[in-house]
Order: C-alpha cells, then sequence, then structure tokens
C-alpha cells in the first residue's frame, strides 16, 4: 500500500500517525485516572464515570455561554478556569454521591455496581430536562483550534498538544498527591487495612470520602478537555465508559502505573491497527487482545504485591 | 363548509349514509359532493360510515399515535419530529380537523430501546385503536414495529431517510430512500465539482452501509474511483487515524455518513487536523448531518461541507417560510429544523389527504387512496406519493455555514423517483 508514495510522504505520515497514537493515549489516561483512583483504591465499581465526566463538559458548556455573553475579552482563557470549575463541580457532585450512597454499600463492592448504574441512569435524565436532549455545541476559543504546520506535510492538531500537556500534567499531580502527600499515605494505609489505619486515628470515612470526591473531579476535567474532541450530551458519557473500564481492568485494579501503561499499550495498538484495518476491524482485534492477555493474567498488567 | 353545500342532501345522508345514499339517488348535488369533497362537517360522515373497523374515531375526534423516543440516546434526534408532527396536528385541527373530526393523540415513549418500541406500538393498536401512526426514527426500530404493524393492519408514517430495501403495506415513508439521497449528490459534486476520487466512510450499521454500496457502485458507473471505504463502530470517538489515512489517499471527496456523538468528534478532529473545509480540498460530502446535528458539532467546525438531502431550513419558498415561522412561534426561537423533521411533518397532512381521498378512516382505504397524494404545501415544496409508498421529491445539495445553517448550492430540476430496491443490492 506504500509503494505509490515517495519516502518523504511515508515519514510524514508516520510521524502524524505517531501523533495520532500519542493523542490516543493521552484521551485514554485522562479517561481512566478518575476511575482507576476510585476503582483501583477504593474498589468502588463507578458505572456512572462518564456521567461525572459530562457534568465537566456541560459545566465548560455554560462557562462558554457566560463568558462569550460577558466578558468577551477574556474568551481566549475561559477554557483554563472551564477545566477549574469542572473539578470543583464533579469533585462536590463525587462527595455527595459518597455521603448519601456509596459509603452504605462498602460492605457490598459489587452492589457498587447496580447503584451506580443506577445513578448514571438519573443523572443522563437530568442532563436531559435541564439542557435539553440535544447535543449542545461548546465554542472553543479560536486559538485552541486547527493545527500546528511542523513542516510542509506533518501538521499536529493544537487540541491534540494541549490534551497531552492536560494528561501529563495531571498524572503528575495525581501521582504526586498519592505518594507524596499526607492525603496519598493515608488513602494507601486505608486501602491496604481499614481497621488498622482507623486504629492509629486516621478518619478513613473522610479519607474515603476525598478520595471518591477526587477521582470524580479528575474525570470533570477529562469530561471538560473532551469537549474539544468530542460531544457534550446527556448520554455522551456512554461513549467512554466501555473504553474507561478496559484501561483500569487491563492496567491493573490498583495501580496507576499500570494504567498508564495499558493506556499507552491499547492507543498504540489501536491507532496501528486503525491504520492498516478498517476501524471496525482494529476495535475487534484491540478487544480480543486484551481478553486474551486477562484470561492468561487475570489481575492485570501492573498488580500490587500484598502479603494476603 | 356550511349548509348550502347540500342544498338537498345533509339530512338524507345523515338519515341513510352518505355513500349508499348517493348510489341510489345519483342525484347531481351528492354525487359532486362525493367528487369534489371539502370535508368541515362531522355530521356529513357519519362515524359508522367512514370507521368500520372500530378505529378510535368519535362524531367529533379522531386518534392517532405518536410513537417515539423522548428518553434515551435517540431523544436528540427524535425530539424534532415529535414537535413537527405535534405542530401540524395542530394546525390541521385550527383548519377543523379531518372529516370534521378533530386529532387527538397519544404519545408513547420508545425509549431508544427497539423492544419497547414494539410493545408500545401494539398498545396503541390494540388498546388505543388508533387511526394511524406517526413514529420511528432509527431502522431498527421500525424494523422491530412492522410485524406489529402488519399483524395488526396499523398505518405508520416514518420520517427518517433511510436505507430502502422495503416496502411495506403498513408504511408511508416520508423520508427519501438511499438512491434519492445519494445519487444526486454524486452527480452533482462530479459535474460541478470534477471530482474523480471518492473516501467513502461511515458508521457501522445498516444505513451507512448500504448507502456506501449504492454510492460506490454508482461512482464506480461513472468511471471514477473509491480510494478507500471504512466504517467505525457507533459511538466513536477518535478518528485522527483515519483523517491521517485520507490525506495520505488524496481523496478530491470525502463521503461522510458518520452520525450521533462519532459525527460530533469526527468534525472536531477533522478541523483540529488542519482540514479547511472551505478550501474544498478534500471536499466533503454527507448524507447524514442535518441543522440538528450541526448544533451539537458547531459551525464553525463543519463551514464549507456540503450536505445532500431533501430538505434545509434556508430554502426560500412561501411555505418553508410560514412553517419555519410557525414551528418556531410554537417551539422557541432558537429552534432548528432538519430534514426529518420536515418529513415527520409531512406525516399528518399526508394521511390527512389520503382520509379525505378515501372518505374514510379505514385503514385498507387509506391505504388504497394513498398512492398519487399529493400535498403542494409541504415546507420542501412539491411532493407526491408514489405506488411504492415513498414519495416523489426534489434533491438538493447545501452548503454549510458558520451560522449553522444551510446555503442551498443545487437542487435537481424534477422530482427524483423513490427506488427502495435498486438492482444489485437485494
Amino acid at each position: 500500500m506504500f509503494a505509490d508514495y515517495s519516502s518523504q510522504e511515508l515519514l510524514a505520515i508516520f510521524a502524524m500517525q505517531g501523533f495520532a497514537g500519542l493523542i490516543l493515549f493521552s484521551v485514554f489516561v485522562l479517561m481512566a485516572l478518575g476511575l482507576a483512583i476510585i476503582f483501583g483504591q477504593m474498589g468502588v465499581i463507578n458505572m456512572a464515570h462518564g456521567e461525572f465526566m459530562i457534568l465537566g463538559a456541560y459545566v465548560t458548556y455554560m462557562l462558554s455561554n457566560f463568558f462569550e455573553a460577558y466578558l468577551p475579552d477574556l474568551f481566549g482563557i475561559y477554557f483554563f478556569i472551564a477545566m477549574i470549575c469542572a473539578f470543583i463541580a464533579s469533585g462536590a457532585l463525587g462527595l455527595f454521591v459518597e455521603w448519601a450512597l456509596i459509603r452504605h454499600l462498602y460492605k457490598r463492592p459489587l452492589d457498587t455496581l447496580l447503584a451506580t448504574w443506577g445513578l448514571s441512569l438519573i443523572l443522563q435524565q437530568i442532563y436531559r430536562s435541564v439542557f435539553g436532549a440535544r447535543e449542545v455545541g461548546v465554542t472553543i476559543p479560536d486559538w485552541m483550534m486547527g493545527s500546528l504546520p511542523l513542516t510542509d506535510m506533518i501538521e499536529v492538531p493544537i487540541n491534540g498538544i494541549f490534551v497531552m500537556v492536560l494528561a501529563v500534567s495531571i498524572s503528575i499531580a495525581v501521582y504526586l498527591m498519592m505518594f507524596r502527600s499526607s492525603w496519598g499515605k493515608q488513602v494507601r494505609a486505608v486501602v491496604q487495612n481499614r481497621v488498622m489505619a482507623g486504629a492509629v486515628g486516621i478518619n478513613t470515612e473522610w479519607t474515603d470520602r476525598l478520595t471518591f470526591g477526587i477521582g470524580c473531579g479528575v474525570a470533570g476535567v477529562a469530561g471538560s478537555a473532551f469537549t474539544m474532541i468530542g460531544s457534550t450530551g446527556p448520554t455522551a458519557g456512554q461513549l467512554y465508559i466501555v473504553d474507561t473500564f478496559l484501561v483500569v481492568v487491563f492496567g491493573g485494579a490498583a495501580s496507576l502505573l499500570g494504567t498508564i501503561a495499558s493506556a499507552f499499550s491499547i492507543s498504540q495498538a489501536q491507532s496501528i491497527m486503525e491504520f492498516f484495518l478498517s476501524g471496525s476491524m482494529a476495535k475487534v482485534l484491540t478487544l480480543l487482545t486484551v481478553v486474551g492477555i486477562l484470561m492468561i493474567r487475570p489481575q492485570g498488567l501492573f498488580a500490587l504485591k500484598l502479603r494476603k | 363548509m356550511s349548509d348550502q353545500d347540500f342544498p338537498n342532501g345533509k339530512k338524507d345522508a345523515r338519515a341513510a349514509g352518505l355513500s349508499r345514499r348517493s348510489v341510489l339517488l345519483g342525484g347531481t348535488a351528492l354525487t359532486a359532493s362525493l367528487f369534489a369533497p371539502s370535508f368541515g362537517n362531522a355530521q356529513s360522515f357519519p362515524t359508522a360510515e367512514i370507521n368500520t373497523t372500530g378505529l378510535a374515531v368519535t362524531d367529533d375526534t379522531v386518534t392517532i399515535g405518536i410513537l417515539h423516543s423522548i428518553t434515551g440516546t435517540m431523544a436528540i434526534s427524535e425530539t424534532g419530529s415529535v414537535q413537527a408532527e405535534k405542530l401540524a396536528i395542530d394546525q390541521i385541527n385550527a383548519m377543523g380537523g379531518i372529516l370534521g373530526r378533530k386529532i387527538e393523540y397519544i404519545q408513547e415513549d420508545g425509549a431508544s430501546d427497539w423492544p419497547t418500541f414494539a410493545e408500545k406500538a401494539k398498545k396503541l393498536l390494540v388498546n388505543d385503536k388508533v387511526a394511524s401512526v406517526m413514529g420511528c426514527w432509527t431502522s431498527a426500530s421500525r424494523k422491530a414495529v412492522l410485524p406489529v404493524f402488519e399483524q395488526y393492519n396499523g398505518f405508520l408514517y416514518y420520517p427518517t431517510f433511510y436505507e430502502g430495501l422495503e416496502q411495506s403495506p403498513n408504511v408511508i415513508y416520508t423520508g427519501q430512500e438511499a438512491t434519492q439521497q445519494i445519487i444526486a449528490g454524486i452527480d452533482w459534486v462530479t459535474k460541478t465539482k470534477g471530482a474523480k476520487s471518492f473516501y467513502l466512510l461511515g458508521s457501522d450499521y445498516i444505513w451507512p452501509r448500504t448507502s456506501n454500496k449504492i454510492a460506490r457502485k454508482h461512482i464506480e458507473k461513472l468511471g471514477l474511483k473509491v480510494v478507500g471505504e471504512e466504517y467505525y463502530p457507533l459511538g466513536h470517538t477518535q478518528f485522527n487515524s483515519v483523517i491521517n489515512k485520507i490525506r495520505l489517499k488524496k481523496p478530491d471527496v470525502i463521503y461522510a455518513i458518520v452520525v450521533g456523538g462519532s459525527n460530533v468528534a469526527f468534525y472536531k478532529q477533522l478541523k483540529a487536523a488542519g482540514i479547511d473545509m472551505t478550501k474544498e480540498k478534500p471536499l466533503l460530502l454527507t448524507i447524514s448531518v442535518t441543522e440538528d446535528e450541526i448544533r451539537g458539532i458547531g459551525g464553525e467546525n463543519i463551514e464549507g461541507a456540503y450536505a445532500c438531502m431533501k430538505y434545509f431550513q434556508s430554502l426560500q419558498n412561501d411555505n418553508n417560510l410560514a412553517f419555519v415561522k410557525a414551528f418556531k412561534e410554537m417551539w422557541g426561537e432558537d429552534m432548528v429544523i432538519g430534514d426529518v423533521t420536515q418529513a415527520a411533518y409531512l406525516g399528518p397532512w399526508l394521511w390527512k389527504a389520503a382520509v379525505e381521498k378515501a372518505g374514510s378512516f379505514d385503514v385498507d382505504k387509506v391505504r388504497a387512496a394513498s398512492p398519487g397524494i399529493e400535498l403542494t404545501t409541504a415546507p420542501e415544496g412539491y411532493v407526491k406519493v408514489h405506488e411504492n409508498h415513498h414519495l416523489w421529491s426534489k434533491t438538493r445539495v447545501g452548503r454549510a455555514k458558520a451560522d449553522g445553517q444551510y446555503e442551498v448550492v443545487f437542487e435537481t430540476a424534477d422530482l427524483v423517483e423513490p427506488d427502495p430496491f435498486p438492482e444489485g443490492y437485494q
């Protein structure tokens, strides 16, 4: 299939394809980080993860309208404010949901699946009633659209670079919080031994609530960023949920590094196969490979070594 | 309509029934009233005469069903159809209804779930005995209700442009079938834009696949080249790889039939990848993006793309100006009207015309009366029901503008004949 092209063209295409893979990787990391915190650290199967993301997207939508109408001078930078607000809104909803729903179910982890699935339906219908059933269009500042021509042939989408930078910074932030802050220590202590953690004076309830809230907040930021590349509608969260769980489970539920490694391998495999095969076939092959590997290695790519 | 229209017939008709009486009498006034009827007076059409099969018709009302998804994924698309149908019903009632009877409707929610559609269709036909149903949007929902409509002899007006390959005695298809929508568009892009090569792209289900099959056959018949054909799962949100492939193949035309949330992702990423559609290199031609979808995509992300369908909100004719005005008055200034919404609006009007031609609500008589029904008041212009239950309609090409509307750049000179079973696709 490459016989007709000059080596220069091929080089350009491979470079752009490499970027496409990296962008997909960043998207996967953003989607999965919030869930990795909640599912990985707390064992809560949060089926409403996509809806927390979409809340972030709707916050962005509202702010884009607000800035367009009242502060047009600042429109160029509204997106950063929107991401912060998305974090706060989704995080606050997360805290509330943990208090009202999740904390009653810690002893029955499988029931969280059903409860959060119900929650996702409720949230979808709320979005539909408030914002309407149709998708909404989020206006993105001009400087974030379009592409950056690196050479005559190679063009890199700016929003892709933005998503990549965001994915890296959030990963670093989550890493610092989990492994370099006292909150992170407490979370890990609670995960490893809840009773003992309580005995040494850690407020386990509050730790749980904060963990859930931060996980949801990160989902909100992801949703806000995805208004650049995807749709914003009441059910748009459903588009992400399968890939998100795939990444987290494949990576090994309790490992942040695993999540990143799995996002990288799945995204590269998928984007390379999409290039050489048809789209649907690429998806089928990716899923088959993941299922195959999980059959051999049910704990995922990386698993925490725990003394049991 | 007043008593003078039936100078000697009104009382008789009420006493003995219009049709039998007219046959017996053969009086000129009555015969004239049969052949050139005007329908404002329920008394001239006794319920027992015009409803012999136990439908929900009373002396002053007739009940029909509206069956769309107002919850779930498809609510995005189907809301517009519901609004258009309710507007049409309101307008018909304001004109005095059908055969002197006001239309009442029972609305059921298919909830984007195909078995639910079938269940609700059965409820409408069996429990509510509705005289006709305006409904369905996806092909999957139509296929789910089809056996129900055929078993209980209901009558469905289906608004969506779709893949064809179907012709049920119990359905009138008010949207275009695939050949109507596709062939004129490809001819246009070949002739006026000199396109030589095409890249076909679609979501992975029956409508895009069948449509691309028809498109490919036509493109090859014209001696042109298809340089790529691709399908992505519904809900796919990452199109960077395929965009790279398109760059590599350098087609003249990207022929895109992407739907739903994928649509938004596709156009945003296309724009972000630096493919400026206003430069038309490559040119993008779609049959799946109406004004409704542009609201989600954002006009600035799709500016310059071409769409090929039968209706655009920007059509400048008196029917359409009135329709757009009425629609916005009823549902709000910020509403947009897409192809399917307009097709849904035709449903109640076509049914009204068929019932009046038949002089009866009976499904069998309405069916027999349907072919040949003409509508000169359609927003899209003149339409006519074909023997095969689809509509003769014009096909148009519009160019997307940044404000989310299309500018009509081409329209077929004549009505395009519906051909739901093109050769070689059965």
